[in-house]
């Protein structure tokens, strides 16, 4: 099919790029899936083709030049090939979030002005048949799983198969039909529309292109040195922006393994399986990891809780200079060496992450005791910080001088100013190009002079590090004038496992006060512990004991608060526990899962203004959504609790 | 579901006029009925009405005193259980019955065993024909995991799982023997909502895609009427309705019997 020599498939694209991978590492494998319990693996060869088979099935079927491919789904080799195939014909690859609800979806599918779409199995097929007379556009929906296709006869709905079949006649008809059109793309055509899910508004289309895709991975490459002989688990939403960076543009770019896992609940087997060598994940799966971790040691025999303690205190001391490459005594190497032999590597090998030379952490913060965790055991997890607009290409803690409080330096060819009320603002190789149809947000967001504008505040400390605060249009005054950095006390109190989510309020008001979301499974099972019983979640949340506990965790974070003579003033006076978890379907959560703090505090008023008003219990009601659309309610009397204060001076004396 | 237009074969398994007592109990008395290939037929009936032994006389664990039953146009009286499995009927039991202590993988490949043909020495050292039917066997096991979509748990011992998903384990050993006729009997005991909704889900989609022909013995009215083809129902080990959905509803006997008597 290809020729030996390099073709020439025009400007730089990420499309024509695999054609390139192809013939340079054409016998490397590309990617793998799990399917019936077996890994089964395509090279880059076969991608290319693969590739090419399904842009002229999409030709075939009527797919030209600036459409749109939405893209809906798990991870699947043949979901990934759709970006790659849409881009070589000069579309534009649309992932949405396949938890979406049909509100979300509709809106999406309208503004990018959709026509086709490509989705894994029956079930998105039924969620887009059913929103389909509100979708002008859409007359074609691709599906890759046949299962349960069989008696769909509806004119718009086709399989991958045949989409593949139509390519392989197409093209038997006009064999170089998917060259010329390769050429004819441009390296600053956009290559891909990420919708941001939005904390305030209606979602927004990142308008993104193959060159800032393709300089953001060079630039990754070089920093953290990653090779083609690379192996990469990809389970994370590929609407997201980071898994479309590192699991499309970054393999394509770097060359190393895509490894698609067999389903969602097969991750963690999948992982321990493949053993990835680069590694991405929200802290929240890191933070799921180390309480499955904590859970099952609990559980464990004494010899071994005593094993586990004992090293995990000599990780605690040492793990941490000996991953950042400082000197430690001779009896400490040992102890770690021992220490690495019974503990950390059994450990490492348990989590999956025995070849992880990197492991990045991002798009929300990370707890101190997490982050320590994984380094002091061998991980090398660091944080980075960056936004869908500026393609997570912003900052990167270096090897050897990762720290908590800090996100890293800012990257090669990122320029960090500081704009009004302390705004971080950047210009990145991976800035968007403007948001789709949305000329008046662009003008927003980015300023004359090319910066976006992250809407974070925070600061560069004297060493280059970047720091962020809070939102910068969060962060508020308490009637006293202290300062008041919500998303600040709100990550100090998620960083105790019990706590799942917390909203803090107090911007224009005499003091903070706090709603609480209990973590399930470390207070269900702190329960069991203490042989406290509880009929579900809503029983659980509201225990006088579960309101000790937490009000222990809060008094906590006071002291800490206490510490700091200018945060001092933000303790948290007064706090409930909510009686049903925070979701995104309700829209209390975005899809990423950042609380939506004004919407819950409009949807919670009662809650928050008995809050203030000084009351012990307040009753409340709500309205639930479900992910098929029915609707139901909860309702609860809650209970409020008081939370000591600490005065600055008490602590000194500690 | 069921209004798509799944075409009904010829009757399959024909039951004439079988009794079956227990000493002096009679726990089976002149039943009669056929079940076309590609049914879904439920039998319903209040405790002790005779369900469960109706499901034993047709894979031929108990032997009907009197009465025959055809099976794919062969009339038998006396049938030995594991030869209405070489015959292609499977089933599943009230009181799950899987190997506790091994994993769900081998629990469905024990539904293989009739299908395994090396011999015992050839399976010991793993050569020649047995090393490929291994291959093969564990193939159609893994699309049975996939269809199931039980792949969590595939190396997981039976003994750990929850009983829905126990539940759901043993139909996939059932499967494994690719049955002609599948006899489930009560699947959906003991499920909550969501487990009775994936269960029946699963039901309909063998149904439908291996063409499968099946008697099931369900308590949960709902999910008789949204699921079977056909209804018969027994009582006191007597026949007293057989039809539709729509026809049991409306069967007087029925309702008095069964579904409570209507004022």
């Amino acid at each position: 099919m290809l020729d030996s020599s390099i073709p020439n498939l025009g400007e730089d694209t990420l499309s024509s790029l695999i054609f390139k991978n192809a013939t340079v590492r054409g016998a490397k494998t590309a990617i793998r899936e799990k399917d019936l319990g077996i890994w089964q693996s395509w090279s880059w060869a076969d991608v290319a083709e693969e590739v090419k088979l399904l842009a002229g099935g999409l030709a075939a079927k009527g797919f030209i030049r600036g459409n749109s491919l939405a893209i809906i789904g798990d991870n699947r080799p043949r979901l990934y090939w759709s970006f790659a195939a849409s881009q070589s014909l000069g579309g534009i690859p649309v992932p949405l979030y396949q938890d979406a609800i049909a509100d979300e979806m509709i809106y999406v599918f309208n503004d990018a002005e959709i026509e086709f779409a490509i989705v894994e199995d029956q079930e998105q097929v039924d969620k887009l048949l059913e929103i389909m007379p509100q979708c002008e556009k859409l007359r074609c929906i691709i599906y890759d799983d046949p299962r349960g296709m069989r008696h769909y006869d509806h004119p718009a709905v086709v399989a991958y198969e045949d989409v593949r079949e139509l390519g392989v006649k197409f093209l038997s008809e006009q064999p170089n039909f998917v060259e010329s059109e390769l050429i004819k793309c441009r390296a600053d055509d956009v290559s891909v529309i990420l919708y941001t899910s939005g904390t305030t508004s209606k979602p927004k289309g990142v308008c993104l292109t193959h060159k800032a895709c393709i300089e953001v991975a060079q630039g990754d490459m070089g920093f953290d040195k990653y090779t083609d002989d690379g192996e990469i688990l990809s389970y994370l939403p590929m609407a997201w922006v980071g898994d479309h960076l590192f699991s499309y543009a970054q393999s394509i770019v770097t060359g190393f393994t895509v490894n698609c896992p067999e389903s969602s609940e097969t991750v963690m087997i999948d992982m321990r399986e493949i053993g990835p060598t680069y590694y991405f994940a929200p802290p929240s799966v890191f933070e799921n990891l180390l309480t499955q971790v904590t859970i099952r040691m609990e559980d464990a025999s004494n010899f071994k809780k005593w094993l586990y303690e004992t090293f995990m205190g000599v990780a605690r001391r040492t793990g941490l200079d000996i991953m950042d490459g400082k000197s430690v005594s001779l009896k400490n190497k040992f102890l770690y060496a021992l220490g690495n032999m019974f503990v950390y590597a059994p450990l490492r090998n348990n989590l999956g992450m025995s070849r992880v030379k990197v492991a990045y952490t991002g798009g929300a913060a990370i707890g101190p005791d997490l982050y320590s965790f994984y380094r002091s055991i061998g991980i090398n997890l660091k944080q980075l910080y960056g936004q869908t607009e500026t393609l997570a290409y912003v900052c990167k803690q270096p090897n050897g001088d990762a720290r908590i409080d800090s996100v890293g330096t800012p990257m090669p060819g990122v320029d960090i100013k500081m704009g009004d009320k302390g705004e971080v603002l950047v210009k990145s190789p991976g800035l968007l190009k403007e948001y789709y149809k949305n000329p008046e947000a662009t003008r927003e967001s980015i300023t004359p002079d090319g910066f976006f504008r992250t809407g974070d505040a925070g600061f560069i400390d004297q060493d280059g590090h970047l720091k962020i605060i809070d939102r910068a249009k969060d962060v508020g005054v308490l009637n006293d004038g202290t300062m008041f950095a919500p998303q600040f006390l709100e990550n100090k109190l998620k960083f105790f496992p019990f706590v799942k989510e917390a909203v803090c309020f107090g911007d224009g008001r005499d003091a903070v006060c706090a709603f609480i979301n209990i973590e399930m499974d470390a207070v269900g099972n702190w329960a069991e512990r203490q042989g406290l019983g509880y009929s579900g979640y809503v029983d659980l949340a509201g225990k006088q004991e579960v309101y000790t506990l937490l009000q222990d965790c809060i008094e906590q974070v006071n002291q800490d608060l206490a510490k700091d003579e200018s945060l001092s003033g933000s303790q948290i006076k007064r706090f409930l526990i909510l009686h049903k978890e925070l979701d995104a379907d309700d829209d209390e959560l975005t899809r990423t899962r950042k609380v939506r703090r004004n919407f819950v505090a409009e949807k919670y008023d009662v809650l928050v203004k008995a809050l203030y008003d000084g009351s012990n219990t307040c009753f409340i009601e709500t309205q639930v959504k479900f992910e098929d659309g029915r609707t139901g309610t909860i309702s609860a009397d809650l209970k409020i609790n008081d939370a000591k204060m600490i005065q600055p001076t008490e602590d000194l004396t500690v | 579901m069921n209004d798509t237009e799944r075409k009904l074969g010829p009757t399959i398994l024909k039951a004439d006029n079988i009794s079956l007592a227990f000493g002096g109990v009679k726990a089976l008395t002149d039943i009669s009925f056929e079940v076309k290939e590609h049914e879904i037929l439920a039998i319903i009936g209040p405790n002790g009405a005779g369900k469960s032994s109706m499901l034993n006389v047709i894979n031929g664990v108990y032997h009907p005193n009197a009465g025959s039953v055809t099976y794919r146009g062969n009339v038998r009286q006396q049938m030995k259980p594991h030869e209405a499995a070489t015959q292609g009927i499977a089933r599943t039991f009230q009181n799950i019955a899987l190997f506790k202590g091994m994993s769900v993988l081998d629990n469905i490949m024990t539904g293989r065993t009739l299908k395994m043909h090396a011999g015992f020495l050839a399976q010991c050292l793993y050569v020649g024909r047995a090393r490929n039917e291994e291959i093969q066997h564990r193939k159609k096991v893994e699309e049975i995991i996939d269809f199931l979509q039980i792949q969590s748990i595939r190396k997981t011992p039976v003994g750990r799982l929850p009983y829905g998903l126990q539940k759901r384990v043993e139909l996939g050993r059932a499967l494994a023997s690719e049955p002609v006729l599948l006899l489930l009997d009560e699947p959906m005991a003991g499920m909550n909502i969501e487990e009775k909704e994936d269960m029946s889900r699963f039901i309909l989609d063998v149904n439908d895609e291996f063409g499968t022909t099946i008697v099931l013995i369900e308590h949960d009215m709902g999910v008789v009427m949204d699921l079977s083809d056909r209804i018969v129902v027994l009582d006191y080990g007597k026949k007293i309705g057989d039809g539709t959905p729509t026809e049991i509803r409306n069967n007087k006997e029925v309702i008095d019997a069964y579904l409570g008597v209507s004022d």
